[in-house]
């Protein structure tokens, strides 16, 4: 039944797990016959992309006022604010400029350098910033689009990679088949990881938030445990580092680049989520679930199996993340700490995406700007990183509340709908 | 509550009990084993020992010492006591008391505790474990009974976190600046609320997802409390990262009890507050009209609404009362513990205090006890690492965790929250 029903999924509004703000009922309704060009400039007006800048512009904004009052120069000037107002402009202008500026020399493109190639040298590092938050996110969403949290991705990147770094410094494996061994090890161990919340869930009806939580922790101490054992702590040295990864088994550079080759790889993530969740049955069968359990189980879809289906898939897409990190990232030897809270922060690259995975890449796109760019910006102007995080978490707050932002800039309100 | 649940979903109880409360009784049955193969099996020859006194303390206890096998054997007898009411109860169809699961798990952790430290160098401070545990539990009772009145009125507070860490936060800044404890505390209050307005503007205006606002609150107020920190904080630390510190106050004679007395009862205001805020939260929550109304909006809000009650307006201000106590949490940790702020220093507390919510089925004194549970867990890798036990310390670590997913996946299992929980309400 499911190849029937979904075209019919596909020329409505698309069913989703997380819509943010929207009530199920909410149809587009019949639309009255409208004036073309006013009709392009409401679109327009009304739309989610529109929506999306603005929210992000509003953010900027708040940012900017976070980075003027924490000032030193600007706090100075203001002490004599009357007498000289102008100090405290040009005060203020310097602190958000040089910082925004800091942020796109460092994370997108550098026109103070030299060539074309050495100036989108920051957007390429940036990319490598961008590859462990897409693939997580990536797995988040799929949760979400299945009705499930996974508030576990801290847990299974930890495993993941875990795996992936023990066949990469120990097991001799020829060339190639070294990398591709360590990649796979690293999607088993995400996946195994969080095939424990969605067995538990479709067996006992466990809550997987509980679940993903604990089994972050137990990861941690797991991972603690083998780091100090000769298992994974590096030969001959008595601090809780791993050995580093064998050069067969690091993700290659690209062209000289500071891409490597685990960026095409995500992309590829990107087109599989796509395809699971659009085009293939079983994909269909997961949303089915997160709309609607009864319906779907009334439809005869196994809901348990899709549980556990979902939390393996979302852990598979996760433990890439982990191997990531090992294999591209800190190659020279990983602690406890490598998953470096992209667990977390994929949860909101994923709810940015809003679920949907070529949403989720352009999210984890921004984040890996806003990270690699926040470094530039702490080093040169100050600034601590932790702005970019309150500048995210706002991106995301807005976007998940369009009548918010309609209200801000006093937009129209899209046809039928609330607010 | 669980009779107002069992009497209103008594069919459903029927027709789908027997299975799940089997569960139950094979989850004592499992750990009854582990117990009986891990304490007496693989007993260690040696003592434990435990120190019951404090140095300042009214009357001095001696040092217990507990031979290793004699104590395994006393424990999985006890448990296997347990397990065989579990049985006896579920035979009869009856209700598994609060005290059956209490005197399981204080067994278990006494054989595990005694297991851990036969044949260490020292003996384990009695008092300071309990005490230690009780500091770590805190902030997460005060988080959970934050979480247990936002869920019963059916908003899902994932803001717990931020809550405590804004109350942390402005607790500590507020009383560096004025010098008072009492306007820090406030203040600590206030900025936990400021975190439910936006998760209740968000979730009962904007009508979004209340999972998403929680998430990101979490993340917001992390971003924000670290950048002021390391851009307000440290330059300025002596006039605004300095506040005073709350002291202990013995009550006269409760503090006197050996053991217990000094554990309980020489605590801060804070502590004082926390054990009335249980007792009010449950009094309130199932014995006041505040509390049926609440209960009512979180269940069945068109019923509320139509028998008059306003939805919106009760979420939004129990929500905010959520707040104000996990913002006392917050407080605790940088006016009672630590006097000062530090990065991330709930450093996940509000995490497991949702975990102790759901763990103590929204109810909150099975809340505060699995809350306890939690804060005995993390301050069992301090004692043990003082005390040196052979067994390696991320095993113990691990152990807690361990339990709460076996707790969840047997115990509590399909056990039910707040019916509209997560649900945003629209009139009409």
């Amino acid at each position: 039944m499911t190849g029937e029903a979904l075209p019919v999924a596909e020329t409505g509004r698309e069913p989703q797990g997380l819509e943010p703000g929207q009530d199920p009922q909410q149809q587009r309704p019949e639309r009255p016959a409208e004036h073309g060009a006013r009709r392009v400039l409401r679109e327009i007006l009304s739309g989610s992309a529109l929506l999306s800048v603005l929210a992000v512009v509003v953010s900027l904004v708040i940012g900017a006022i976070l980075i003027a009052v924490t000032n030193p120069a600007v706090i100075q000037a203001s002490g004599y604010f009357f007498a000289r107002p102008g100090d405290t402009v040009s005060a203020v202008l310097n602190a958000v400029g040089g910082a925004y500026g800091s942020l796109f020399r460092g994370g997108l493109i550098d026109f103070s350098a030299v060539g074309f190639w050495a100036g989108i040298q920051p957007l390429l590092r940036s990319l490598g910033f961008a590859t462990p938050l897409i693939a997580a996110g990536l797995g988040i969403a799929i949760g979400f689009r299945a009705g499930l949290f996974n508030i576990g991705g801290q847990g299974q990147i930890l495993i993941g990679g875990a795996v992936a770094g023990w066949i990469g410094f120990s097991l001799p494996l020829p060339g190639p088949l070294h990398l591709i061994a360590a990649l796979v090890g690293g999607l088993l161990g995400g996946a195994l990881w969080a095939a424990i919340p969605g067995v538990l869930k479709a067996r006992t009806g466990a809550h997987e938030v509980i679940v993903t939580i604990m089994l972050n922790y137990i990861a941690f101490y797991l991972l603690d445990y083998f780091l100090n054992t000769p298992v994974l702590q590096a030969p001959g040295s008595n601090t809780p580092v791993s050995a580093p990864t064998a050069p067969d088994a690091v993700l290659p550079q690209l062209f000289g680049s500071p891409v490597n080759l685990g960026f095409p790889l995500v992309v590829l993530l990107v087109l599989a989520a796509a395809y699971l969740l659009d085009r293939s049955s079983l994909g269909f069968k997961l949303r089915a679930v997160g709309e609607n359990a009864s319906a779907a189980r009334t439809a005869g879809i196994d809901v348990k199996r899709m549980t556990i289906a979902a939390m393996v898939i979302s852990g598979v897409f996760v433990g890439f993340a982990g191997a990531y990190q090992v294999l591209g990232q800190t190659t020279s030897g990983f602690s406890t700490a490598f998953d470096a809270g992209i667990g977390f922060n994929a949860i909101t690259v994923a709810l940015l995406g809003r679920s949907k995975p070529w949403g989720v890449f352009w999210a984890g796109l921004l984040f890996g700007v806003f990270q690699n760019g926040g470094y530039t910006m702490q080093a040169a102007n100050a600034v601590d990183l932790n702005v970019v995080s309150v500048v995210q978490s706002l991106i995301v707050l807005f976007i998940a509340a369009p009548p918010l932002v309609r209200a801000i800039f006093r937009l129209p309100a899209p046809k039928g709908a609330r607010a | 509550m669980t009779t107002l649940e069992t009497s209103t979903t008594g069919a459903v109880v029927g027709a789908a009990g027997p299975r799940r409360s089997w569960r139950v009784v094979w989850i004592y049955g499992v750990l009854t084993a582990i117990a009986l193969v891990v304490l007496v099996g693989f007993a260690r020859p040696g003592v434990a020992r435990f120190g019951l006194a404090t140095g300042s303390d009214f009357v001095q206890l001696p040092e217990v010492v507990l031979p290793g096998l004699a104590t395994g054997i006393v424990v999985a007898l006890v448990a296997i006591a347990c397990t065989v009411a579990a049985v006896l109860l579920r035979r009869r169809d009856r209700h598994q008391p609060l005290w059956l699961p209490v005197v399981f798990a204080v067994a278990l952790v006494v054989g595990l505790l005694t297991w851990a430290t036969t044949g260490a160098g020292q003996s384990v401070p009695l008092p300071g474990l309990l005490g230690g545990s009780l500091a770590l539990a805190v902030p997460l009772i005060f988080g959970a009974l934050g979480g247990v009145i936002s869920e019963r009125v059916g908003v899902v507070n994932v803001a717990i976190e931020g809550q405590l860490l804004a109350g942390a936060f402005t607790g500590a800044v507020v009383a560096s600046l004025t010098r008072s404890l009492i306007v820090g505390l406030v203040a600590a209050m206030v900025a936990g609320m400021l975190v439910s307005f936006v998760l209740a503007a968000f979730a009962i205006k904007y009508l979004v997802d209340q999972v998403i606002v929680g998430v990101v609150l979490n993340v917001l107020v992390l971003g924000l409390t670290n950048f002021l920190y390391t851009l307000v904080l440290v330059p300025a630390s002596a006039t605004l990262n300095s506040p005073p510190q709350f002291s202990p106050i013995a009550i006269p004679v409760l503090s006197a009890i050996p053991v217990l007395g000094p554990v309980l009862f020489r605590q801060t205001v804070i502590v004082y507050l926390m054990y009335l805020g249980v007792v009010a939260v449950t009094i309130g929550l199932f014995r006041t009209k505040w509390g049926l109304r609440l209960r009512a909006v979180g269940e069945h809000p068109q019923a509320a609404d139509t028998v008059g009650i306003s939805v919106g307006g009760t979420r939004f201000w129990n929500v905010s009362l959520a707040g104000a106590i996990a913002g006392l949490g917050g407080a605790y940790l940088t006016l009672a513990s630590v006097p000062s702020f530090t990065r991330d220093v709930t450093s996940g507390a509000g995490f497991i205090a949702l975990a102790a919510v759901i763990f103590g089925q929204w109810n909150p004194v099975k809340a505060t006890l699995a809350a306890l549970l939690f804060g005995f867990a993390s301050n069992l890798q301090n004692v043990l690492g003082i005390v040196g036990s052979p067994v390696p310390p991320d095993f113990l670590l691990m152990l807690p965790y361990v339990v709460t997913i076996f707790a969840v996946a047997g115990l509590v299992g399909q056990v039910r929250g707040p019916a509209a929980a997560g649900r945003p309400y629209i009139k009409g």
